[in-house]
């Protein structure tokens, strides 16, 4: 699916904060104008001063184009603090029909779609919590690019935003993880960047339920562990965003 | 409250204060959170500083101190600290430093004050005083047993039959017969000036009347019981029962001053409270042999068990136990007296240590020694006590009640001598103190005259409360024993947690809590010359002198409770799970409740030991 009203490569190459400066001037929509409005930070600024929010979506499937958003969890939070009262949940009705592994996988019932509302209805409150914050994710395969998918089909019109993704940092932090097959044969095992077995390594708890809030807040402890660990409260954020 | 936070709130619940919270009260705690993660050395909280939040350990762990430094408590996941201070001038008073990498969640001071004004338990669990806690703590469990929440008058349900003292044998059982009642008051004087003289029950006319053929025109008042044991009306139904238990009675009269009010008998506790350990005690005075005493000891734990479950104290459960003890002991001595024949001069049976004190539990030896008249010449009576004593120490340890590995039974010539080599003993003990030799005869400072000649064991009680408040060097001596064994700091995960930072995989809650207070008490209670035995009685006595204040006394009489009762609680699970009871407890055993509890217990006999220490330490630099 192409987009309606591309956006030139001239904004697509400037850094962020110019970036969304340049979009809010560019966009149609009020909700995204609002959003490039609220700005972004200065890629030196550090991170510990950064609004940020932890964002996870649960989806029919893994490919933007050809499957939905669920269920949108997020929750606003700093280095220093995660706001369980601005914690927020959504079910939202997909425009492809449910997929029945997945409907088990989410725990979220063919009742609960059918009274669901278009993601269209919600756009404001979710934009409530997005604007003037860095999203935080784990696997940012998923998150931007559902949204920008979504927007697209809804909107005639996509969304940029940089992500810091806690995969990526693990990623990065164990380039090494899948030993070669000599090691194997030798006992090592592979180590794993999913978001249950990245949070062991820090001596995170272990969340027993499986939703977008509760692994949106997954993902926000997470990072504020990895930042503790491996970075600083000063790290520029311009180091950690993709 | 977002209802995908469950599992979060799911956390809160499974730990004290929030497992009893309303749930409306829980969500809005659980949407008030702030998640925190800190690495392990992080100063989490400093001295001073302002304080903002209350906060819940969801993984890891934090160290408390004191100002000094030294090391308060060490908190783990499901935990609380910080809320001293939100309740103290808003400023920090325990510093708090991460010891492992840890998620906090942190409760805003707004929410947790909201909690504090809407939630009573929730208050009560952070107050601010740790001892208050541990009040609140027992008085709620003991407002669940009807034994100490009801009045004795609620057992009277007649007029109260009296007759005076001028009657004779037949009238008196001839007005009993036809009221129907199991006892008889006996009344001097006349009108306004009638006093309560004496006692005629079912019993002494079988025992004394119809077993001696005494003439029917016999005056009452030669057979009646004097010198009654009474209980005022405003007293709770297991006061009497104590009373009861400890004095062997079945009957007893009900004052209001001067006035009779009833009579309560036994059996009306018992119908109260069937199967009660009364009842179990009335049953040892019918068994005809050492066979018959041993079946029935078999329900000994079955009534401890059964008043652990209807939530008595540990005073009730501690005289109930040793009222056991004392009645399988004089049951044994009036079977072996019928056996051997009476004796060649009057003795006196003592019992020692948690017997005496009316603190038996049922992990329990027999500490046991025989007072012999003056006039006791050994190669003609030693004979008879020494069959006498091995007949009731083995009678005893058919009963359950295992011999003292120390040998401190009748059955050691030893402890088996006329009352003047007694008060040497003692004299010796108090006069010539040495630490070594006081430790094996601290036991001895616990005694109780339980047959026979008791008064001798008084005798005893006397010179030891007279000679001992004037001994300083025994005094300090028997302090510094005291402070041989003291209590954990408290708990941390699966572990016992000592005042080094040091961890133990179990502890002994009789040698770490229970015994400790006692020690302390004893000699506070020494010191002040009081006669008590008992160590809530002795508590009482302290308080009638200036020597400790008014409310570290009740912080004492808690921390004694309730560890007591942990221990007790403990022995009782043991034996209903089928297991042998002990005292060592591990830490995964006690629920949270008792834990956050058992460590103000803790620090309660700390301070007390710290005290002892103080007041007994001042001392003998000055005498040196």
């Amino acid at each position: 699916m192409s987009e309606h009203q591309p956006v030139p490569d001239s904004i697509r190459r400037l850094p962020w904060p110019e970036q969304y400066q340049a979009l809010a001037r560019h966009t149609k929509t009020p909700v995204l104008k609002h959003f490039y409005e609220a700005g972004c930070p200065s890629p030196k600024t550090p991170v510990s001063e950064v609004p940020l929010v932890a964002l996870d979506f649960e989806t029919t499937g893994l490919d933007a184009e050809a499957h939905s958003i669920v269920s949108i969890g997020l929750v606003p939070f700093t280095l220093d603090s995660i706001q369980l009262g601005k914690a927020k949940h959504w079910v939202v009705r997909p425009r492809l029909p449910l997929h029945q592994t997945s409907v088990t996988f989410h725990g979220i019932t063919h009742a609960d779609i059918d009274e669901a509302p278009d993601l269209s209805e919600i756009l404001e409150e979710v934009f409530a919590s997005l604007n003037g914050r860095i999203p935080v994710v784990h696997f940012r395969n998923i998150e931007r690019p559902f949204l920008n998918e979504a927007l697209q089909c809804r909107l005639d019109e996509g969304i940029r935003f940089p992500v810091i993704d806690t995969m990526a940092i693990e990623a990065h932090l164990h380039p090494d993880r899948h030993p070669s097959f000599l090691k194997s044969l030798l006992g090592k095992k592979p180590v794993s960047i999913r978001l249950a077995d990245s949070r062991k390594r820090y001596g995170l708890p272990h969340y027993a339920a499986h939703n977008a809030l509760i692994d949106a807040i997954a993902t926000a402890e997470l990072l504020q562990a990895q930042i503790l660990h491996h970075f600083s409260p000063q790290t520029p954020i311009g180091d950690l965003w993709l | 409250m977002q209802a995908e936070l469950i599992d979060i709130r799911n956390h809160l619940v499974q730990h004290s204060p929030f497992d009893d919270m309303p749930e409306e009260l829980v969500n809005q705690l659980t949407a008030s959170i702030e998640i925190s993660y800190v690495r392990a050395g992080t100063q989490i909280l400093e001295t001073g500083q302002a304080s903002a939040y209350m906060y819940y350990v969801r993984s890891g762990a934090v160290e408390i101190f004191r100002r000094s430094g030294e090391l308060y408590n060490r908190i783990g996941e499901g935990e609380i600290f910080g809320q001293f201070g939100l309740l103290m001038h808003r400023k920090v008073r325990f510093p708090a430093k991460a010891l492992e990498d840890s998620l906090l969640y942190r409760v805003p001071a707004e929410t947790f004050h909201y909690l504090f004004e809407n939630d009573e338990n929730f208050a009560d669990f952070v107050e601010i005083e740790d001892r208050s806690r541990l009040r609140s703590a027992l008085s709620r469990r003991e407002k669940s047993n009807e034994l100490m929440t009801s009045r004795v008058t609620r057992l009277i349900s007649r007029k109260t039959i009296s007759a005076p003292t001028t009657v004779r044998l037949q009238e008196a059982a001839r007005i009993m017969t036809k009221k129907g009642v199991s006892a008889l008051l006996l009344m001097d004087g006349e009108g306004d000036n009638t006093r309560l003289a004496g006692i005629i029950t079912d019993r002494d006319l079988r025992t004394r009347a119809v077993t001696e053929a005494l003439p029917s025109e016999t005056p009452i008042s030669e057979i009646m019981s004097e010198g009654l044991i009474t209980i005022r009306a405003s007293s709770y139904i297991f006061e009497a029962m104590l009373t009861m238990l400890h004095n062997n009675v079945h009957h007893l009269p009900v004052m209001d001053g001067h006035e009779v009010r009833g009579v309560v008998a036994l059996a009306d506790i018992v119908k109260y409270e069937s199967q009660s350990s009364l009842y179990l005690v009335s049953n040892i005075y019918h068994q005809q042999n050492v066979k018959g005493l041993k079946k029935i000891s078999r329900d000994v734990r079955d009534s401890f068990v059964r008043m652990v479950n209807e939530d008595a104290n540990s005073h009730m459960i501690g005289s109930a136990m040793a009222g056991i003890g004392r009645s399988f002991t004089q049951r044994l001595l009036e079977l072996g007296e019928e056996k051997l024949g009476p004796p060649p001069v009057p003795y006196c049976f003592m019992a020692l240590g948690s017997m005496a004190r009316d603190e038996q539990l049922v992990v329990t030896d027999q500490d046991n020694a025989m007072i012999l008249d003056d006039r006791f010449v050994p190669e003609e009576h030693d004979a008879y006590f020494l069959e006498l004593a091995k007949f009731v120490s083995d009678g005893l340890a058919e009963c359950g009640y295992t011999y003292c590995t120390g040998d401190i039974m009748a059955t050691n010539p030893k402890w088996r001598q006329p009352l003047k080599v007694w008060k040497s003993y003692f004299t010796d003990w108090i006069e010539n103190p040495k630490a070594e030799a006081l430790l094996n005869s601290n036991i001895f400072f616990d005694l109780d005259g339980i047959y026979g000649r008791t008064e001798f064991a008084e005798e005893l009680k006397a010179l030891v409360a007279d000679k001992a408040s004037k001994s300083q060097r025994f005094l300090t001596m028997m302090a510094r024993n005291a402070l041989n064994r003291t209590p954990p700091l408290g708990f941390f995960r699966t572990f016992v947690l000592e005042e080094d930072g040091k961890h133990q995989k179990t502890f002994n809650l009789k040698r770490r809590g229970t015994a400790p207070l006692s020690d302390l008490i004893r000699i506070h209670s020494l010191a002040c010359g009081s006669l008590a035995q008992n160590s809530f009685e002795r508590l009482k006595s302290i308080s009638k002198t200036r020597l400790i204040v008014e409310d570290d006394l009740d912080n004492l009489r808690d921390a004694l409770e309730f560890i007591s009762i942990v221990r007790i609680r403990h022995q009782a699970l043991s034996i209903e799970a089928g297991k042998e009871p002990d005292n060592n407890v591990r830490p995964e055993d006690l629920s949270s409740f008792e834990r956050s509890h058992l460590k103000d217990a803790f620090q309660v006999v700390s301070n007390a030991q710290k005290f002892l220490r103080f007041r007994y330490n001042t001392q003998v630099t000055r005498n040196v």
